[in-house]
This record gives structure tokens, sequence and C-alpha cells, in this order.
């Protein structure tokens, strides 16, 4: 009878993320000089969908009360595998596709690995396993360069029926084919109960170490998604660290926005996509407006601090106060 | 029950915690159709016996049979496979999912590899109604329940299992009464239906009414097993009573009703639903004790004095002036001087990575800094004495704290709080967990500091304690102080009846703890 709203209480979060996009890019479209075209669609979902991957591989570590500072590395390592790799003919670049998805992997396995079995904290791991991506990138690409094969990028960042943006085809596609079926496997809700409770989850017999390892595995696979992305946006690869840590700070903006709690167990991956849209988005509203791109960084910083203390206001109702140090 | 064929047995558990026995080749065992209950006063092992019955902590020695036939659990997910299922004290649902989440968890129904949501609403929605909770809504998020609700999807979810042992501890303690009722009613729907029942409560009327069997533990082993209904409550508490005195006391003064206003005194302290009504005082040189079970209160309410609760109602007064104490830095301030030694050491007591000398000046550093630069001679001689008044043994200052034994941890945080020579000392259960010899350099200090002039408000959850230390103590049951008892009453009998709220003979209610204290020197 009242389904209705408990399901709106479930997505307000995404629903929030989803309005909050749709706003800024009506602005956008509307102060851009080209205006609402397929063209000026197609760029901004190209750019839109990098970090829709990388924030939804955030996600789902997030979920598990985690955070992976790694997600922007396993996707510049990626970046870098992918230009040497992608390219051929059509076997040879299938199986380039697979190896560089298989690393991404096998990256976020490391991880999860790591944190799960070693019991090390996953700011700390990650940060460590990070700098080793990044060290593989960089020998793998120590100058930005490489190829990618042209036919399948340019099918895959150009657009279907002359209007849709294949990229957001794939995304919807990697939504339906990755983050569904996680969301509504046992081993995702156990990734879910072990971010909200992690006690209660071992005492209801959760398979709790199974549900956070896939997520992490999961998200470095995402992040190869990314990774491979970005190769074929930009027919090359670079190992190029500030961008790597870039992606990874913006990927935890675009999940706070899209309504995932950094305490775990709550939110969505499709909430952290139109957060990711939305904080890219937002980005480029000073270029429509004519702003000096240097302002760029600090106005980014501004709304991912805006976006993180929206989080805290729960903290105003505790009546317990030993309760804010839990 | 001897005829009937134990569907369960544990025979010859034992489990050590450190130094601790907590069982100690402990019996039970289960029979189908019927509602077994276990009592015990607090510690005498009943929380660690059905832990090892539902996985949680694996025996040191003994063994479990079910059906005949020898099982060993290592996890509460293989207890639950064999039909054993457990409602925890402490819920063990997930806050953010949503009911019917947490109601199928341990196994959601399944559709092509995903969880089938329109099977999972049916499952939970006939599990709620078999709950007789069909007015919760399914799709509602755990964490927005009020915990009675809570406590009612925690049994929802347990039968949804299809237990065969079904294991309450506890379970009633946050229902209300309407809930209490309809649970009764379920238990007893279960039992007709074959399940064996296991239920753990501190309310003699419930066993009353439920049970049709009863195991007594103290100190870790069964005592005493019996038809329900054929002891009365005198000799229950009987049977709980008879542990060792194995502690040793300081004598307890001989004072004249003392005519001092007091230092620390609470009118009408209400908060949620954990706080009902307490008022109480404590003057300079008395010991006053909280006692009662565990969790009635005793916690929060020393929380309440130390500031750290808000939306607290009622007045506190210091000196008989009302004070507002807005913070633990504010309790500890000179006006008011107060000090909380607290239940546990290791989160709320100590930085265990930090030394020995830093964790012991924390608490006293303002006192011992001029402009914000600590003088590292003052803050020396005060360690120094703090030390040697406690005999805190360590191999050095500037050792981890983290690194002393139990006990010294302890003392520990207690020469930082006296480090403030507070005015007022509130502690909350600090011998749990430490060894007999330190417990005893404990109880000598505490009647030292009172000697000297300090009010004294001391939980604990071991009566002999309170027994041997209070000159008066309050009784805790449901938030509220149902009895005080002053000096020569201060008896096992008194406490462990009070603290069941039973209401004995000449077991009357007394009012509040408005009574000065008496000479109790028996």
């Amino acid at each position: 009878m009242k389904d209705w709203r408990y399901w709106l209480a479930e997505q307000r979060g995404t629903l929030l993320a989803f309005g909050i996009f749709i706003v800024m890019f009506i602005i956008y479209t509307s102060n851009h000089p080209a205006g609402f075209t397929a063209n000026v669609v197609q760029t901004a979902s190209n750019k839109g969908v990098l970090l829709a991957f990388v924030a939804m591989a955030q996600t789902l570590v997030v979920i598990t009360a985690g955070i992976d500072l790694s997600v922007g590395m396993i996707f510049t390592l990626t970046n870098c595998l992918a230009s040497w790799l992608v390219i051929g003919t059509g076997i040879e670049t299938a199986f380039g596709v697979v190896a560089v998805l298989g690393t991404g992997l096998l990256c976020g396995a490391i991880n999860g690995a790591i944190v799960i079995y070693g019991r090390l904290q996953p700011i700390v791991t990650t940060i460590a396993t990070g700098a080793v991506y990044f060290g593989i990138a960089l020998l793998l690409r120590p100058f930005p360069g490489g190829s990618v094969n042209e036919d399948l990028a340019d099918a895959l960042t150009g657009r279907l029926f002359g209007v849709v943006p294949a990229s957001l085809v794939v995304l919807l596609a990697v939504v339906l084919v990755v983050w569904v079926p996680f969301s509504r496997s046992v081993l995702g809700r156990a990734a879910y109960a072990a971010g909200s409770s992690e006690m209660a989850a071992y005492m209801s017999g959760v398979p709790i170490r199974r549900g956070k390892f896939t997520a992490y595995a999961l998200a470095g696979l995402l992040a190869a998604i990314g990774g491979l992305f970005l190769t074929f946006f930009t027919y090359t690869g670079e190992a190029a660290y500030a961008s790597g840590n870039a992606y990874t700070l913006f990927s935890i903006a675009a999940v706070v926005l899209g309504g995932v709690s950094l305490f775990g167990g709550k939110g969505s991956a499709i909430g952290a996509i139109f957060g990711a849209l939305a904080f890219r988005t937002i980005g480029d509203l000073l270029f429509v407006f004519d702003f000096d791109p240097l302002w760029q960084p600090l106005f980014q910083g501004v709304i991912l601090l805006i976006a993180v203390s929206l989080g805290a206001f729960a903290l105003f109702r505790v009546r317990n106060r030993l309760e804010w140090f839990l | 029950m001897d005829g009937a064929v134990p569907l369960f047995r544990m025979e010859g558990i034992s489990k050590r915690y450190g130094g601790v026995r907590a069982l100690e080749k402990a019996e039970l065992s289960v029979t189908p159709g019927s509602i077994h209950a276990i009592l015990g006063e607090n510690g005498a092992g009943k929380s660690t016996l059905i832990k090892v019955m539902a996985g949680v902590v694996a025996p040191d020695e003994g063994r479990m049979m079910l059906d005949g036939s020898e099982v060993t659990f290592a996890s509460p997910a293989a207890a639950n496979q064999a039909g054993i299922v457990c409602i925890f004290q402490e819920l063990s649902l997930v806050p953010e999912l949503s009911v019917a989440d947490n109601i199928v968890i341990s196994d959601p129904p399944k559709r092509f590899g995903m969880i089938d949501r329109k099977a999972q609403r049916r499952v939970a929605e006939e599990a709620l109604a078999r709950a007789g909770a069909a007015d919760i809504h399914p799709l509602a998020l755990v964490k927005d329940l009020p915990l009675s609700r809570r406590q009612m999807v925690e049994i929802a979810k347990a039968l949804a299992r299809k237990p065969r042992i079904l294991i309450l501890d506890e379970a009633t303690s946050a229902l209300t009464a309407a809930d209490v009722a309809k649970i009764f009613g379920v238990l007893k729907r279960l039992r007709s239906e074959g399940l064996a029942l296991l239920y753990i409560s501190h309310r003699m009327n419930e066993i009353a009414e439920l049970a049709d069997q009863c195991t007594v533990f103290r100190n870790g082993r069964n005592v005493a097993s019996y038809a329900a209904g054929t002891k009365g409550d005198n000799e229950v508490v009987e049977l709980m009573i008879g542990r060792e005195y194995s502690h040793i006391f300081p004598p307890k003064p001989v004072r004249a009703p003392a005519t001092a206003a007091p230092v620390l005194e609470a009118r009408k302290l209400s908060w949620t639903d954990r706080l009902d009504n307490i008022s109480l005082t404590v003057s300079a040189g008395e010991v006053v004790g909280l006692g009662g079970l565990d969790g009635q209160g005793q916690r929060e309410l020393l929380l309440a004095f130390f500031g750290v609760l808000r939306g607290l109602s009622g007045q506190i007064l210091i000196d008989g002036r009302p004070v507002a104490i807005s913070s633990p830095a504010a309790a500890r301030d000179d006006r008011i001087g107060m000090a909380l030694i607290p239940e546990d050491r290791k989160t709320e007591g100590l930085m265990l990575p930090m030394t020995v000398r830093e964790n012991l000046s924390f608490a006293a550093l303002d006192r011992l800094s001029r402009a914000g630069i600590i003088d590292r001679a003052a803050e020396q001689r005060l360690i120094d004495d703090m030390v040697a008044l406690l005999a805190i043994k360590t191999a050095g200052l500037d050792i981890p704290v983290g690194a002393l034994s139990g006990g010294n941890q302890q003392k520990v945080v207690i020469a930082k709080w006296l480090m403030r020579k507070p005015r007022i000392i509130l502690l909350n259960d600090p011998t749990r967990g430490i060894d007999v010899g330190t417990k005893q350099e404990l109880y000598q200090l505490m009647r030292k500091l009172a000697d000297q002039g300090a009010a004294i408000l001391f939980y604990s959850t071991d009566y002999d304690e309170l027994i041997g230390c209070c000159d008066r103590v309050l009784v805790l049951y449901d938030g509220a102080v149902k009895r005080e008892l002053v000096g020569a009453e201060i008896t096992e009998r008194a406490l462990i009846s009070s603290a069941l709220n039973i209401h004995g003979e000449e077991m009357a209610v007394t009012g509040m703890a408005k009574t000065p204290a008496r000479g109790a020197d028996a």
C-alpha cells in the first residue's frame, strides 16, 4: 500500500543526484554556444562516462564501509596496458580487451585479498597498491604513446543511429551485466550487510568475506572498463600521475553526490553514476560561463567539500555523545 | 522430563577467557516440545553457554550431541544449518537493510542465481505474521524502527529459519507488555509444534508462565535442574547464591549518620527509555553502590552525570547547587571535580599504543601546563606519586600502556583520574576482567579515597563487591531505582531478589535514596 514511499526513501539519494544532474545539464547546454546538439551530448557523455565507471568502482568498495584509493591508478594502469594490447585484428583486439579487463579484476582482487585476509585497513592498503599499480603503468608507458584499434574506439565513442552516444549504451550494458546481478545476489547483499554492521552480519551467518572480496574485485574490473574507455577516447596510453589521483578523488565526490554513504551499507552505483555525471557537468559549467580554467580545481574542491559535509548531518540527532565516535 | 529423548546434549563443556572460568564442565540437555528456562546471576555462565551452542564461541573442552551424534560448530552459520537458532540480546540485525532483507539474510530465496524479491517479501510477511508482528512493513529499514519493533523482527527472522532449537536470550527485555503477550502465544505454539526452546530471562514471572523445565547456573556450572513450578522463588534465589567469597575487603568505617549535605545529588533524572526518574545522593566519604542486573541503566546513569548524554531531564546538583554538565571536560572541571573510570578501558579509558606516561597525564594536562607548555618536572613528580600510590607494575613509563597486564592497565586509568584529585568518583564496573590481587588493591584504594573525603558512586556486576565495599547500594531495574539497601541490609539474597524485582516477605521496596548513610559494620 505504502510501498512506493519505502521505494522513494530507498532511492532518495539516487533521485537527488539525478535531479542535480538534469538541472546542471540543462544549465550547461542552454549556455553552451552550440546548444543542445548530438555533438555536445556525445562529448559530454564520453567525458562523463569515464568518471562514471570509476565512481561505480568506488561505490562497490564504499558499500562495504571501505574506500579504494587505487581506483584512479587501476584506471591509469589499464589505460597504458590497453595502448599496447588492444590493437590488430579482431581476434587480437578481443584478446587485448579480455587481458585488460582481467588485469583490472586482478588488481581489485589483490586489494580485496589484502584488506580481507591480511586484515589491513582499506585506506592504507589501497594507497600502497595504488602506488604499485602506477609504478607498473609508468614502466609500460614511460612516455605517452601507443595506439588502439581505431575502428573499435570510434564505434564505442561515437553515436548510434546518429543521436545516441555509444558510450552511454556501453555504460547501460555494464550496469545491467555487472551492477544489477551484483546488487541482487547473495554476495552483493553480504557486501551491504558487512558495510552496515559487520558484527550483525557475522552473527547472521552472512558470507561477509566473499561478499567484500567480490566487491573489491569487481571494483577493479569497473575501473579497468574506465581505463579501456580512456584509451578509446584518447587513442593513446599515458601514465599520468595527477590524472589518476584526480579520478580517485572525483570518484569519492561522485559517490557522495550520488547518495552512497561513506559509512557503508547504503547507496547504489546508479546514484554514483548520476553523481559522476553531475560532478562533471558542474565542473564544465565554468567553461560555458567563460571562467579561467585555472579556477576549475578550486571549484571542484569546494563541491567535494560540500558533498562530503552533507553526510555529517545525522550526527546532530545523536543523544548519547559517545555514539559520535562509533 | 526424564523419559523424553534429548534432541541436543552438552557434556562437560568448559570455556576460559584468560584466567577467568566462564564455564566449568557444564551439562545441558534439551528435549523437543518443551520450553527450558536457564537461570543464574550475572556472570554465572549463561551467555557463554548459549554462545557455545550457537557457534559463536568454541568450547575449550567437552562435546555436543545432536540427535545422538557429536557435532561441532565453526560459526553461527554452521549452528543455523544444524537447526539451532539464537535470538541474541545484542541485536543481530543489519540497520541499513530492510526488514525483509534482514529476515531472509542467511538464506535468501533465489531465482536465476539472483535474490527473488517477490519470494523474499512473501517469506518475510509470513514470518512477521507468525511472530505476531504483521504491523511491521517488510520494506521499512531496520534502523528506522524503534527497539521493541526491532526485537520483533529479530524473532521473525529466527522463525523464518525454521529452527529445531530456538534460543531466546533476554528476548523480551526491550518489548512492550502487549508484544510480550503475543510472543508468549507464539512460543507456546512453537512448543506444541515440537520445537525445543531455551529461554533465558531474569523475569521470574515470565519463567513461571512459560517454562516446563528449569536449570540454574552458578559459577559456570549447572547446579540444579527441576520441573518448573516445583520450587519457590526464594528457593531459586538460594540456588543462585553461593559464589565463593574470594576477595578480601577493607573494613567499612562505623560512622555517625552523615549530617553533611550531599556532594552529588540527582533529582528525577530521566533519559529516553533507559533512565526513569532516578533520584539519589552521595555524600563525601561515602561509597554508594549501583546494583542490579547488567544493562538496567547503570551505565547510562554514570554517563548522564559525566555530561555525555543529551536531552537529559531532571536535575543534577553539586554541593547542593544545580549545575548543567555539558561534556566530560565540564564534568572534570575543578568546580565539579568529577572523574569517571569507564567500563571498557581499552576504548574509553586508554590510548593503548601511547606510553604509560602520556596516558597518565592526559586528564591532568591543563593543570600541569603553563601557557600550553607542559611542565615536565611537575608531571614527573605527580606521575611518580601515582605509580607509587597505586603500585603500578610497569617496566618503565615510556612503554606502550597496551603492554601492561589488564590489572595494571586499569590502575593506569584510575591513576590518570586521581591526578586531578577528583571529589566525585564514578566507577563503571572497574574490576571486570582483572586479577584478584589487583581487585583487592582497588577495594583498599576506594575506601582510602572515601576516607580522604571523596564521594564515590560504584557500579559493579559482581555482588560480592557491592556487599564488601559499599555503605549503601541502590538496585536498578528497568532504568529506575527499585530498592535501597543500607549497611547490614546489603546481602547477596537481598541484592539478587531486588535485582530480579521479586517482591518478597520483608523485602518491601523502600523509597528514594534520601536516607543518609548509617553505620555499617556487620
